[in-house]
């Protein structure tokens, strides 16, 4: 197992430079980058030549994608366009929030919708299983800013009421959130309505494959075999159903990582966290290409390792998927 | 339907000559004139006084799609919606920037029809939504055509040729569905600019056509082993029309249902770029535009947010649904209730 995972890594360091490559390729043709700074009345000509130069814009593609791809393994991704501070430290900052709030959302949501999902194939054409669907419907046609949006506005109604502030509606952590033990309980009191908003879709999306998978699991051949040999319902249910029906809701959630990533950019912009959507959108604004790959670099990074996991995951839900 | 009271006395279906291979056999009193199948002719009479009506599968799968009454409703709503929207200059009380001065700040009221309520310049949050609901379809409009044009013809390459035209095409296929869709649409409009409903709509289309095209491989490896195409082939048909005359209408299925995913989708997709400022130029009120407007006021103007909200979810939610009905009425195994 640990070969495999070991093996399984060193794959994905090609895969890696080729994600690299697309990245650079795609943003440098994407637009001139010094298009923002020439509209500028008080910016010379000579002074975009400088910049021009210095950034070495005018060097052939392969020249540039060389230069620009050999700084990252050295633990950097360069300067920004203008300003000459590095990108890394503030990429750092933010990616590190962000994966507390995709993380916890991931894993919430993927805990409630296996469970939805079960149920509601157990109990199928209940009051449960419909209304479990008919909440999912709503969920996936929900946008997660506005349902944010409205967590946001309900809180307050309440603090209005009651004179108590249930949440944060803003921000990651209060101005003194203290250390240790405090701070993350701070940490997580703050995140509760982002990862409500951005868990509320993959909770949908997740139980409605939970169930589909449950539903044909439980008509197949080895779980009649279960019961004959007398086994208890639940252990039925739980070694020989769900782990078996777990398999395709594992590939969907590792797969809907970048969906997670999208929800996180729009999330952290109505919450106001200081995290990599956020950031994302803020060098958008600026048209800035190099912390723009940059960013894709890292997320495609985290894809893989999402991949991965699931990877390692399917061998311990199926042991006949050998890592060979 | 009405079924015969007595389910005992129903004919076997084996027992009862069928009049077409294609679909299943029903069974239909004779007083039930209307169930007929269109082209079944005089139906074959039994002593019980039950007929057989043979039907293809396309009746079938009409048949039970109509029955679908969530599904009935929300293609109504979509068909009034849709209807308003591409005639919002005569429904709409108001234009999308004409200032009712009198009336700022106004809750929704029957009063001078601001259904929706007004915002701080006085402006009538229903004609806007109207107007942005036009924007919103255009784009949804847009990418489900060409994503879906793409997808199919893509998925059926890839399924007909299998080799390595298929690994190289779902190789890219699974790069473009692993890549968060939102990130790459915002470096496309900070670079190429924001633009009109039609612009918008095709890059949405360009990154949302793998998961058909999966879809669509998927029926194709199968079907491609079918007889009939083989028959086909012996035929003299070429590879174009093998797939596209004999492969792809039994495809349709798979295709309309992932036709319905990809429009839900996209609504809220072009909901969020507006949102974030970056999609459909601004004088266009967008919806999800009309809600960032109206999140600076929104906890003493809840309406600004709420409505052109609960608008994106009704139209989302209308087209799940009938998504919905359609892969009911598609599933084969699905009983007549």
């Amino acid at each position: 197992m640990l070969n495999y995972a070991l093996r399984r890594l060193l794959i994905t360091i090609p895969i890696l430079i080729l994600s690299t490559f697309l990245t650079f390729g795609f943003v440098s043709s994407s637009g001139d980058p010094l298009a923002d700074l020439r509209q500028q009345p008080n910016i010379t000509q000579e002074q975009i030549q400088r910049v021009r130069e210095m950034r070495g814009l005018d060097d052939p593609f392969p020249v540039q994608y060389l230069r620009w791809v050999e700084q990252i393994p050295q633990g950097g991704f360069g300067e920004y366009l203008i300003s000459p501070r590095p990108i890394w430290p503030d990429l750092q900052r933010v990616m590190g929030n962000t994966l507390q709030l995709v993380v916890a959302a991931e894993l919430i949501a993927f805990a409630i919708a296996v469970t939805l999902g079960a149920v509601s194939a157990k109990k199928q054409y209940s009051v449960f299983d419909y209304s479990t669907t008919t909440l999912s419907f709503l969920g996936f046609s929900m946008p997660s800013f506005w349902f944010a949006l409205l967590l946001q506005v309900g809180v307050v109604i309440i603090y209005r009421w009651t004179g108590y502030r249930i949440f944060p509606i803003a921000n990651l952590s209060s101005p003194n959130p203290g250390t240790g033990m405090a701070f993350w309980l701070d940490r997580a009191h703050h995140l509760v309505l982002p990862i409500a908003s951005l868990a509320i879709f993959s909770i949908a999306s997740y139980s409605r494959y939970m169930r589909a998978s449950m539903l044909e699991v439980m008509s197949s051949d080895y779980i009649r075999t279960a019961r004959a040999k007398g086994l208890s319902e639940r252990k039925i249910t739980t070694r020989h159903m769900m782990r078996n029906a777990l398999i395709p809701t594992v590939t969907v959630a590792a797969l809907s990582f970048g969906t997670l990533i999208s929800g996180a950019i729009v999330i952290e912009t109505v919450f106001g966290l200081d995290g990599m959507g956020r950031y994302f959108i803020n060098v958008i604004g600026r048209r800035d290409p190099y912390p723009i790959m940059a960013w894709l670099v890292i997320v495609g990074f985290f894809l893989m390792l999402a991949n991965l996991l699931a990877d390692l995951l399917y061998g311990y839900l199926d042991p006949r998927i050998r890592y060979e | 339907m009405s079924e015969p009271s007595q389910p005992d006395e129903r004919p076997k279906a084996q027992d009862v000559p069928v009049r077409t291979g294609l679909g299943g056999a029903d069974i239909v009193t004779d007083d039930a004139g209307l169930h007929r199948a269109d082209d079944s002719g005089e139906a074959p009479e039994y002593h019980d006084g039950t007929q057989i009506v043979a039907r293809s599968q396309w009746q079938l799968f009409r048949r039970r799609f109509f029955r679908h009454k969530l599904a009935m409703g929300s293609m109504l709503f979509l068909l009034i919606i849709t209807l308003a929207a591409f005639n919002a200059e005569r429904v709409a009380p108001y234009g999308f920037n004409e200032i009712d001065v009198v009336m700022r700040s106004t809750p929704p009221t029957f009063e001078g029809w601001h259904l929706f309520g007004t915002d701080q310049l006085g402006r009538d949050y229903f004609s806007r939504v109207i107007y942005g609901t036009r924007v919103s379809l255009q784009v949804a409009v847009v990418v489900a055509i060409i994503s879906t044009l793409i997808g199919t013809t893509l998925g059926a390459v890839a399924g007909y040729y299998r080799g390595w035209v298929d690994a190289i095409l779902m190789r890219f296929a699974d790069l473009i569905i692993i890549v968060p869709l939102l990130a790459v649409l915002l470096i496309f409009a900070a670079f190429f600019g924001q633009g009109q409903p039609m612009r918008i709509g095709v890059i949405i289309a360009l990154l949302s056509w793998p998961s058909l095209a999966r879809i669509v491989r998927g029926v194709f490896l199968s079907l491609r082993e079918k007889e009939y195409v083989q028959a086909a082939r012996a035929a003299g048909a070429g590879d174009l029309r093998i797939m596209f005359r004999h492969m792809l209408p039994n495809t349709m299925g798979p295709i309309l249902v992932n036709m319905t995913l990809v429009l839900a989708a996209a609504i809220l997709l072009e909901a969020t770029l507006a949102f974030l400022g970056l999609g459909v130029n601004p004088p266009t009120p967008a919806l999800g535009l009309l809600i960032n407007a109206g999140r600076s006021s929104m906890l003493t103007s809840w309406w600004l947010i709420i409505m052109p909200g609960l608008t994106i979810v009704a139209i989302a939610l209308a087209i799940n649904f009938v998504g919905d009905g359609l892969r009911d009425a598609l599933d084969p195994t699905q009983q007549e209730k």
